[in-house]
């Protein structure tokens, strides 16, 4: 079969030498690692939570209790401490993530955009430990002294403003959490806006569009899809944060509506057990929990990973 | 048709509105990315005020005292980070070159795309998970050690170096490898002679990230390391402490000692961290011969 | 007209030399009476350039230039790459403001007024003076919403279906999407798309129409439409095209400038746009006064 000599971009070379085969081989172990442990994650985690899936079953997500001594376990005010502190935080970050990456790609000029840029993406560098150290120290109070007194007197007739000021409790969650989102989905919604084609935004300047006019006209439609993705993985990354929130929230599984009490997470839950865990029905239910978080995170990821995928690829420029 | 005549060009009222909520969209953005480098600068001072005044050299050169009493450092737990993060590394950095390889250089288009995914879900995952995948891996039955939690910390770090290794091996021309080819080379020599030592300074970038990202993790060693001595320990097959969970411990406990040596261990990392992610990033600006990235 | 065309890219040897490189009113207007003697009203400038130097940082890329762009006329902008055609064209509609570091000087009069004086907004000089670009950019809409996008902008949102119908009438184009207004503007051809774009910057009824390479991106069947649309529209609009094709500026163009690259200022090493030779198409293709000009329209110009 007659071919070009030397093309460009192979994607997969036919193998001859014993080095290239051997090479192949080892690096394709490596890939076939990747997806080993994913596999591995759910077979594992799942078996793990076997003894707990079979005793309690369905009733597991709605049931409330966590009484290591009667030996019933149930996750619905995890869900619930989940879903709130989870959704509060890409709804406070999403905005404002948006906001961020519009000023650094449609905005700022290039020399203060570099630095904003880098200085917004270290918020993803700090350690979850230290910010959820800060979130108990610093910030709980302050919210319990200041903010929390302040919003119940004003919006107190809204039952998610009632009950008495905490310093540990879901609003600090909110908060920190809020502060680990914002960066990562200000990074992708960056990386979306950049993808928006230049000729489109002339297009609509040159037919006089004010600069909000281009970004609500052009910009964000043609970056819908990868929005969407950022939204998701900012939320991944709310579900399963364990450690700065496990910090803050004050560990009481409890199903209440006020912000301002303390509450628990799947996450937060596993990971307050880690010493605690005697009996193997409670492991499994630790076990139960995490795998309530693996389907969640990998239905968000996955979901996520094939727009993002796709964004990625055009920049590598590979198909 | 007859041209329009020449009409003043500064627009009515109606433009004057359009600039208006053109320039109020502007404010907020401008507003927003304040909010985001003031919430940064506020965390870190804090965290840097609390920490410098809790700082003392004991820190580096004792291990932890009783409840109560002070004086006490966290030596064990930066030995232990260490050797956690050297570990997780030797396991992380080849595994995660060599996807990359594989998925850049070897790989069908579709295989490709499907490893992408992988890591990208992975990357997703939380890391608590990947603390009771390798708890039911290796910690049931013989008990937590090191090198469970470099295992942890490794699963975390191979999306990162693969997906920062693939970024650079995009960017090497394709001229070289051909050149390379050209000459007969094989394609597993021109990977290793051409391919890799034109992309190690992105590689040598991505893996400095990904260290900063771990030597902070503390979810996936719960699980798998966080039963340690408080005396030094190099043995990773006991459990290794680590900065990170004494950082978490301290924050937990009702001694406002502990409170201190969380603040002076808590600047310590984040000092280390930050340092490194700068680092890593300006590295990478100055071999892209750019802005920061 | 073929012929003509053909014929005009054998330069005279007896070229006369040229008086100027403004307007020259008696000698277009026999040119007009020759090609098309309804059109051979006299020449009123809608917009007049004179000294206009554009700066990216250090690098000069339009030195000096002055002409003036005549009612109802096509004007051809023409000359090698790098010579700052497209870069004067940008500063008629100020788009050169959205170019970080692009520094303007010189003076630009839209019926006499200067678009970059005091107190005249860009976007009310964008809405009067359309833009249509090199590479076809219609937005990922519907073809209605394309051409409704700068109606709704500017508040003409009364009769909005009849508007865009007259857009893309005027733009030869309403035969072939009137059943698929609603779909994706994208799915069009590339010449399409192109026709939809002049019809996007004719919906906001400008005055003047500034074309930078419209035709560069297409096949050879929809650049023809293109250039008999440009014919059909002279008479309604003012137009300005950049283009690199010589050909298509002797098929469609009135009048043409001719750019090169020259040194500029004292430096050896500091070249920018120039303006070389400005006038009747016919007689800057057949009677060039200048030596480059020459040399560029023979092909000898590298």
């Amino acid at each position: 079969m007659a071919r070009l000599p030397l093309p460009a971009r192979r994607r997969s070379w036919p193998v001859r030498h014993p080095g290239d085969l051997a090479m192949h081989g080892i690096a394709g172990l490596a890939a076939a690692g990747t997806i080993l442990v994913l596999v591995l994650l759910t077979v594992q985690v799942f078996r793990q939570a076997r003894p707990a899936i079979s005793r309690f079953g369905a009733a597991f997500v709605w049931s409330t209790d966590w009484n290591p001594v009667t030996n019933a376990f149930g996750a619905r005010d995890l869900i619930w401490g989940t879903a709130v502190t989870s959704l509060a935080a890409v709804l406070a970050a999403v905005p404002l993530a948006v906001a961020a990456a519009l000023f650094l790609t449609e905005l700022a000029p290039a020399r203060a955009a570099a630095p904003i840029r880098t200085l917004v993406e270290l918020l993803a560098a700090i350690p979850s430990v230290v910010l959820g150290l800060w979130g108990i120290l610093v910030l709980g109070p302050v919210l319990a002294q200041h903010v929390e007194p302040w919003l119940g007197s004003t919006l107190g007739f809204i039952p998610l403003f009632s009950g008495a000021p905490s310093p540990a409790g879901l609003l600090p969650a909110c908060v920190i959490l809020t502060i680990m989102v914002v960066p990562i989905v200000a990074a992708i919604s960056r990386e979306v806006f950049l993808t928006v084609p230049a000729d489109l935004k002339d297009g609509a300047y040159a037919l006089g569009a004010t600069r909000w006019e281009v970004v609500r006209g052009v910009v964000l439609p043609h970056s819908a899809a990868g929005l969407t993705a950022a939204v998701i993985l900012g939320l991944g990354r709310a579900l399963g944060e364990a450690i700065a929130v496990t910090q803050v929230i004050g560990g009481t599984a409890a199903f209440h509506a006020s912000l301002f009490g303390p509450a628990d997470t799947l996450a937060s839950r596993i990971a307050s057990q880690y010493q605690g865990a005697v009996s193997d029905i409670q492991i499994a239910s630790i076990a139960f929990l995490a795998a309530i978080l693996l389907v969640f995170s990998l239905v968000a990821n996955v979901g996520a990973g094939l727009v993002v995928g796709r964004l990625q690829r055009r920049r590598l420029g590979v198909r | 048709m007859t041209g329009r005549e020449a009409s003043p060009l500064s627009g009515g009222a109606r433009l004057r509105r359009r600039r208006a909520a053109s320039a109020g969209a502007e404010l907020l953005s401008l507003l927003a990315a304040f909010v985001a480098v003031a919430v940064l600068v506020v965390v870190v001072v804090s965290i840097f005020l609390k920490g410098a005044g809790a700082l003392s050299v004991h820190l580096f050169t004792r291990t932890p005292v009783p409840f109560g009493e002070t004086g006490g450092g966290i030596e064990q737990a930066l030995i232990g980070t260490a050797e956690l993060v050297a570990l997780a590394t030797s396991i992380a950095l080849p595994a995660g070159v060599l996807v990359a390889v594989y998925a850049h250089e070897f790989a069908p288009a579709g295989v490709a795309r499907l490893v992408r995914l992988c890591l990208n879900v992975l990357a997703g995952v939380p890391t608590i998970v990947v603390g009771i995948l390798v708890f039911t891996l290796m910690v049931k039955g013989s008990g937590q050690s090191g090198w469970a939690g470099a295992l942890a910390l490794s699963i975390i770090m191979v999306p990162l170096v693969a997906r920062g290794s693939e970024e650079v091996l995009a960017v090497v021309p394709a001229t070289l490898r051909e050149a390379s080819l050209a000459l007969g080379a094989t394609r597993a020599r021109t990977v290793l002679r051409v391919v890799l030592p034109t992309a190690v300074g992105g590689i040598v970038t991505a893996t400095i990230l990904a260290v900063a990202r771990v030597a902070g993790e503390t979810a996936p060693l719960l699980f798998t390391s966080s039963i340690a001595a408080t005396t030094v320990n190099t043995d990773p097959q006991r459990p290794l402490a680590s900065v990170a969970l004494s950082i978490f411990a301290d924050s937990e406990s009702p001694d406002p000692h502990a409170h201190q040596e969380a603040w002076a261990a808590a600047f310590v990392l984040l000092v280390f961290v930050l340092a490194i992610s700068i680092g890593a990033r300006l590295v990478a600006s100055r071999a892209r011969g750019g802005r920061l990235r | 007209m073929k012929t003509r065309s053909e014929t005009s890219l054998t330069p005279a040897r007896d070229a006369a030399p040229s008086e100027g490189l403004l307007s020259q009113p008696a000698a277009l207007d026999v040119l007009f009476e020759q090609r098309s003697p309804a059109e051979a009203e006299p020449l009123e400038p809608v917009l007049e350039a004179r000294a206009v130097t554009v700066r990216y940082g250090a690098a000069v890329a339009v030195s000096d230039v002055s002409l003036d762009v005549h009612r109802n006329r096509v004007t051809a902008f023409i000359g090698p790459s790098g010579c700052g055609k497209t870069t004067l064209l940008r500063t008629f509609n100020r788009m050169n403001d959205l170019v970080p570091g692009a520094v303007v000087s010189g003076r630009v009069a839209y019926h006499g007024v200067d678009v970059n004086g005091a107190g005249v907004d860009p976007i009310e000089v964008r809405r009067r003076i359309g833009m249509v670009f090199q590479r076809p950019n219609p937005f990922p809409k519907s073809v209605f919403d394309n051409v409704a996008f700068g109606l709704r902008l500017h508040g003409l949102k009364d009769d909005l279906s009849g508007r865009v119908e007259e857009a893309l009438r005027r733009a030869a184009l309403w035969d072939e999407v009137k059943d698929r207004l609603g779909k994706n503007a994208l799915g069009l051809s590339g010449g399409q798309q192109q026709r939809l774009c002049i019809a996007r910057a004719l919906a906001v009824e400008p005055d003047l129409l500034l074309m930078d390479e419209p035709a560069s991106a297409l096949d050879p069947i929809s650049t023809t439409r293109i250039e008999d649309l440009l014919r059909e529209l002279r008479s309604q609009v003012t137009i300005v095209i950049v283009t690199h094709n010589m050909q298509q500026a002797a098929r469609v163009a009135d009048l043409t400038a001719f750019f090169s690259v020259e040194p500029t200022g004292g430096d050896e090493h500091e070249r920018g746009g120039v303006l070389i030779e400005y006038g009747p198409t016919e007689q800057l293709f057949t009677r060039p006064a200048d030596r480059r000009t020459e040399d560029y329209v023979t092909g000898r110009f590298g």
